[in-house]
């Protein structure tokens, strides 16, 4: 009985051995850097001075303001602009991506060929590189104007330093890359049982009727999976909007996505505690329509019976 | 008869639709190529693909760099984070996700509950304390805070991807190693391990591609030019925009995406397998 209790401590020892780096970098690397941002969104921090505790000022500052506190119009604005571009790049992207999945989930021969095509934005579109280029695109002597003067003989605005359009070019560069949830979405079209489609046709469903009524409830699960995971990525965006404003935002703060306007405010203005409120503010945002999503969904989602 | 006809011209046409409609989606990057070579009074309206002049100067005066530090230096520093951080993750992470896929423990539903957390966690949260306890260690300009937290399994994505893969393996293997007397280290190392090749070269692929696309954590961590990466070294361009820079930054530009291509091109099957089963963001 006693050899069996060491042997059982001795097995949990073993097995936290494999664990131990992970954990080690859990508590000091996650766990505790998230209860000090939170102690530091409740203080004004410079990185050279100790923490002062200014309990909510932060948060006042962000939502409401008064006169000795005026109101951060460009928080909120960056907000906004952040929830714009969410909500408008995150569903064309995946109407996107879902309708090339299903163009090429027919018995194509060359979809590997395809596949591997239509990712190529995907795996190069983080980078700094495409973000320079964008930059030079859709500026007012840029290509998308020349061809665009070319095409149809007007003369259109100078896209990247036009207030109205700068978060245009991000969304459509956003939407370019387009590649992962295709893929994933064509890894689930293939899932679906063909004799739901027979069996549908015998019943005298038509394309567009089986479309509705057998693809989109098989695929819902992975449709709403792939809705979170990008939104989430979505709302932290930031080396695109830091490179094609020249890190300003601009113009007019059209462009000043949430982690850029963060990022100034720590490390431009080195108003840490501000930017710790800030961090926290979005991880509740981003918590609370994840769960939105979740309890949306509920009704939707049709899970299959399982394997 | 006439069905079969109609049904070929229809593949034929849907194959024709996804061709153009994917030529178009990298013109930009065959034009950014195509820029790279021309010389830079003629890059900015050309809609062409093809350099009316060829030239090579782009690439010589782009590899300079600017100032001091040349585009060797950049890709250097790159290149050695990288191997760090894939060196880094293949191997804790791997650990890790052993314990979470094979190993018996208590506590291990919460430990693998709060992993998942960590996945969805908004980088920001965590961004400034560990700038400053970095700083506190005097780490500031240098690899250290861009390397060490992929050495604590940092990288959850990769945990989780490893995971779904040890599960998915014989459990038979590994009893019938217990019977045989190995401990856990030698089952992790002699079965464990060579099984879950895939995944691994899935994680080599991915943690090369972030960390060399990773410019947030560079522009934060990294001060003196000496120690730029690729994508900072890039945006020294920018900030010294003139005209006569569009072409180099646009020839290093090309030479940044090159290693990318490179991975992307010779290793797609654990691309598609490493996407699909796990459905990576981004």
């Amino acid at each position: 009985m006693k050899r069996g209790r060491q042997k059982a401590i001795h097995d949990n020892l073993s097995s936290y051995l494999f664990l131990a780096p992970w954990l080690v970098g859990f508590f000091v690397l996650t766990f505790y850097p998230m209860i000090y941002s939170l102690y530091l969104s409740f203080t004004q921090f410079n990185l050279l001075e100790p923490p002062r505790w200014i309990g909510l000022r932060n948060f006042f500052v962000m939502f409401v303001g008064n006169d000795q506190y005026p109101r951060d119009d460009r928080f909120i604005n960056s907000l906004f602009v952040t929830l714009r571009f969410v909500f408008i790049s995150v569903p064309i992207k995946l109407a996107f991506a879902l309708v090339i999945a299903l163009l090429m989930n027919q018995k194509l021969r060359l979809i590997p060929l395809y596949r591997t095509l239509y990712y190529i934005p995907t795996l190069l579109g983080g980078s700094v590189a495409i973000a320079v280029l964008w930059r030079r695109l859709f500026s007012g002597d840029g290509v998308v104007n020349a061809i665009l003067h070319a095409l149809f003989n007007v003369n259109p605005p100078a896209w990247i330093s036009t207030p109205q359009y700068a978060l245009s070019t991000l969304i459509i560069l956003a939407v370019w890359q387009f590649g992962s949830p295709m893929i994933i979405f064509l890894a689930g079209l293939k899932q679906i049982p063909q004799e739901y489609y027979d069996a549908s046709s015998v019943d005298g469903a038509g394309k567009i009727r089986q479309f509705f009524a057998v693809t989109m409830p098989c695929l819902s699960p992975i449709i709403f999976f792939n809705v979170v995971m990008q939104m989430i990525s979505a709302f932290q965006s930031f080396t695109q909007a830091f490179i094609i404003s020249g890190g300003q935002g601009g113009p007019l703060d059209s462009t000043m996505f949430y982690s850029l306007y963060l990022y100034m405010k720590g490390f431009g203005f080195s108003e840490m505690g501000y930017a710790s409120a800030m961090a926290w503010v979005l991880l509740i945002i981003i918590a609370g329509l994840t769960a939105l999503t979740f309890r949306v969904s509920g009704s939707l989602i049709h899970y299959g019976s399982g394997e | 008869m006439k069905s079969r006809a109609s049904s070929v011209l229809r593949s034929f046409l849907t194959n024709l639709f996804i061709v153009v409609l994917g030529l178009g989606m990298l013109y930009p990057i065959v034009w950014l190529i195509a820029a790279s070579f021309k010389e830079s009074n003629a890059i900015f309206g050309d809609p062409s693909l093809i350099p009316k002049a060829f030239t090579l100067q782009n690439y010589a005066q782009g590899w300079k760099g600017i100032g001091i530090v040349g585009f060797g230096t950049f890709f250097k520093n790159s290149i050695l984070i990288c191997m760090l951080c894939v060196v880094a993750n293949v191997i804790v992470c791997s650990l890790t996700a052993y314990a979470f896929g094979r190993l018996r423990f208590v506590g291990k539903g919460f430990w693998f509950a709060v992993m998942m957390l960590t996945l969805m966690l908004p980088t920001h949260v965590t961004t400034i304390p560990r700038y400053v306890i970095f700083r506190s260690f005097g780490w500031l300009d240098s690899f250290l805070p861009i390397v060490v937290p992929k050495f604590f399994a940092t990288d959850a994505f990769f945990v989780f991807l490893l995971v779904q893969f040890i599960r998915g393996l014989p459990k038979e293997l590994d009893e019938s190693a217990v019977i045989d007397g190995c401990g856990k280290f030698r089952i992790y190392t002699r079965i464990i391990l060579p099984l879950t090749m895939p995944a691994l070269i899935t994680t080599v692929l991915f943690t090369f591609l972030w960390t060399w696309d990773d410019f947030f954590n560079q522009l934060l961590y990294l001060n003196s030019p000496a120690k730029y990466t690729v994508p900072m070294g890039l945006r020294l361009f920018i900030d010294s925009s003139g005209i006569s820079s569009w072409g180099p930054m646009f020839a290093m530009s090309v030479l940044s995406l090159v290693p990318s291509l490179i991975l992307f091109f010779s290793l797609q099957k654990y691309f598609v397998e490493g996407i699909a089963t796990t459905g990576i963001k981004g």
